[in-house]
């Protein structure tokens, strides 16, 4: 075990309610510089609820969250912004602009960011994303043209064209063929080595979690049950983790 | 099993009303980022300009076919009860005030409603419901200039240009049925049309297309902006966007006449 990692999340007794629906009832995470965290559990137990917090997208009800040593909750909208520059964020369904190419895509942060930054600057680093996800091809393509695992790649490139700190993936594989999924856990692999990023992935695709991450967190109800190795995780007597492994690997 | 220590929510008054001020202070802020945002540039001039361009092209026609049919039938139905006193060469003047006082600015403002407010309605409820506007969110991308911003603001733009041009097909409309049966030269027509219109009527009018420029596009983005999940939402949200600023509409419309009735 590595001594005194740095904390870039670190989440303690978070709760989050919608009405009579409550999701999260005290969730205690923390993840290191430079290290991927999975999170997984079945639908509807708040597993995106959670990330949203992260990001600021959602405030929680009770608990703190503190990113890169800022609590969330209560810095005002210009200090989110400067955090959100550094948290990358990879939606379920991708959440490409439809009316804008995939260049466009990718330049459209920059552009509302950096306003001063020239044309040929941004089309390089446009153009050095998509190298990244291997989709230089597709620059000029709109998302309706791209695959589903294309679109993953694309939304990762979008973020990571700001060069995030760390990166939040909210089930990167889900709905994806084996081989895109595979695609896809490389390249997750691969950002954190040639990006040196922290990522949080939620998933309940096992291969998934076994490739891309160091450390696994199981919940359940609301909470984080279990965590660990994905060994020390599924060696387990809870019917619950068994039953997610038996439906993954048999 | 652990026991859940989320405290029970209190509400104020019930359930019911605190949820409707809840939402009315949402929207209340939502408007009110508008005008935060009037002081903070750069402004988006190029999309503004897209969006006034897609405005135009969007009830342009529309607008053509119904301010022209309206200032024929208008003339062919009035014409009866002005000729029993033997005043049809009231006709003009009466077109005149009753386009510019009345008609213009409420039939373009129903018909953007329609037609722009549905669209952007229906942009932005998809946006939502794909999670685009959160994507533009979390990259600090400000979405609320981008896309509320630009489409309001060349609303407000847009609509009094679109009034003018109603009152210009109306009017041509009502002159080409007068032509017909009474005669009148256009010059004549003209001065007749515009002879009991005076600057406060044009002003008026200018602004209540502006306003309705302003609720229509600004009722639109928040239904959009608060579309829930699913396709379904989308289509809730352009429909509510087009019945909610058509209420509006008809109530500003009321209140703005009230108001210049004071001045006259
Ligand atoms: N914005 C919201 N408003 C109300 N309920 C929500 C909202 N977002 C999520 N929920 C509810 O929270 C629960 C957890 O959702 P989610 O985090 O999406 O689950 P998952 O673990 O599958 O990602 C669900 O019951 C969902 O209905
Ligand atoms: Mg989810």
């Amino acid at each position: 075990m590595q001594t005194e990692k740095e904390i870039v999340i670190d989440i303690k007794g978070l709760y989050k309610s919608f009405g009579d629906n409550h999701v999260l009832r005290g969730v205690d995470l923390e993840v290191a510089r430079g290290e991927n965290v999975v999170v997984l559990g079945r639908s509807g137990t708040g597993k995106s609820v959670l990330i949203k917090i992260i990001c600021g997208l959602l405030t929680q009800d009770e608990g703190s969250v503190i990113v890169l040593g800022e609590e969330v909750k209560n810095i005002n909208r210009k200090q989110l912004e400067e955090l959100r520059l550094k948290v990358g964020f990879s939606f379920q369904m991708s959440a490409l602009y439809d009316s804008m190419t995939v260049g466009e895509n990718i330049a459209f942060p920059l552009k509302r960011n950096f306003p001063n930054l020239s044309k040929n600057e941004v089309d390089e680093k446009v153009d050095s994303v998509l190298n990244s996800v291997s989709l230089l091809k597709s620059k000029d393509q709109y998302p309706a043209e791209l695959s589903g695992g294309q679109k993953k790649r694309i939304g990762i490139a979008r973020t990571l064209v700001l060069r995030p700190e760390i990166m939040l993936y909210d089930e990167p594989t889900a709905g994806l063929d084996p081989i895109s999924s595979i695609e896809i856990n490389a390249l997750i692999k691969n950002i954190k080595e040639e990006f040196g990023v922290s990522s949080i992935i939620i998933t309940h695709d096992l291969v998934c979690a076994k490739t891309t991450g160091d450390r696994l967190v199981m919940m359940f109800d609301g909470v984080v049950q279990k965590q660990g190795t994905f060994e020390e995780v599924f060696d387990s007597d809870d019917e619950r983790i068994k039953s997610f492994y038996e439906y993954n690997f048999t | 099993m652990q026991i859940n220590t989320v405290s029970k929510k209190k509400y104020f008054l019930s359930k019911k009303v605190d949820s409707f001020f809840a939402g009315v202070a949402d929207a209340a802020r939502f408007v009110g980022d508008y005008f935060t945002q009037l002081f903070k540039p750069p402004y988006e001039f190029s999309e503004i300009l897209r969006q006034c361009y897609k405005i135009g092209v969007d009830s342009l026609p529309l607008i053509s076919l119904t301010g022209f049919i309206i200032g024929i039938v208008f003339t062919k139905q009035s014409r009866p009860s002005l000729s029993d006193f033997g005043a049809t060469s009231w006709l003009p003047n009466l077109i005149g005030i009753a386009v510019f006082r009345a008609l213009a600015p409420l039939v373009t403002a129903l018909i953007c409603a329609g037609k722009v407010g549905s669209s952007i309605g229906a942009e932005l409820g998809a946006m939502k419901v794909t999670e685009q506007i959160e994507a533009m969110d979390v990259s600090a991308s400000k979405p609320y200039k981008y896309l509320v911003f630009t489409r309001v603001t060349a609303s407000v733009f847009m609509m009094p240009l679109l009034m003018l041009y109603t009152s210009f097909v109306a009017l041509l409309g009502s002159y080409i049925n007068i032509s017909a049966n009474e005669h009148i030269s256009i010059s004549t027509f003209i001065a007749n049309a515009f002879d009991k219109i005076n600057f406060l009527d044009f002003k008026a009018a200018v602004i209540k297309a502006t306003v309705f420029g302003f609720t229509i596009s600004m009722v639109a983005c928040y239904k959009g902006f608060n579309a829930i999940r699913g396709t379904e939402g989308v289509g809730k949200a352009a429909n509510a966007a087009v019945v909610t600023s058509m209420y509006l509409i008809f109530i500003e419309e009321l209140m703005i006449v009230q108001i210049i009735g004071w001045f006259r």
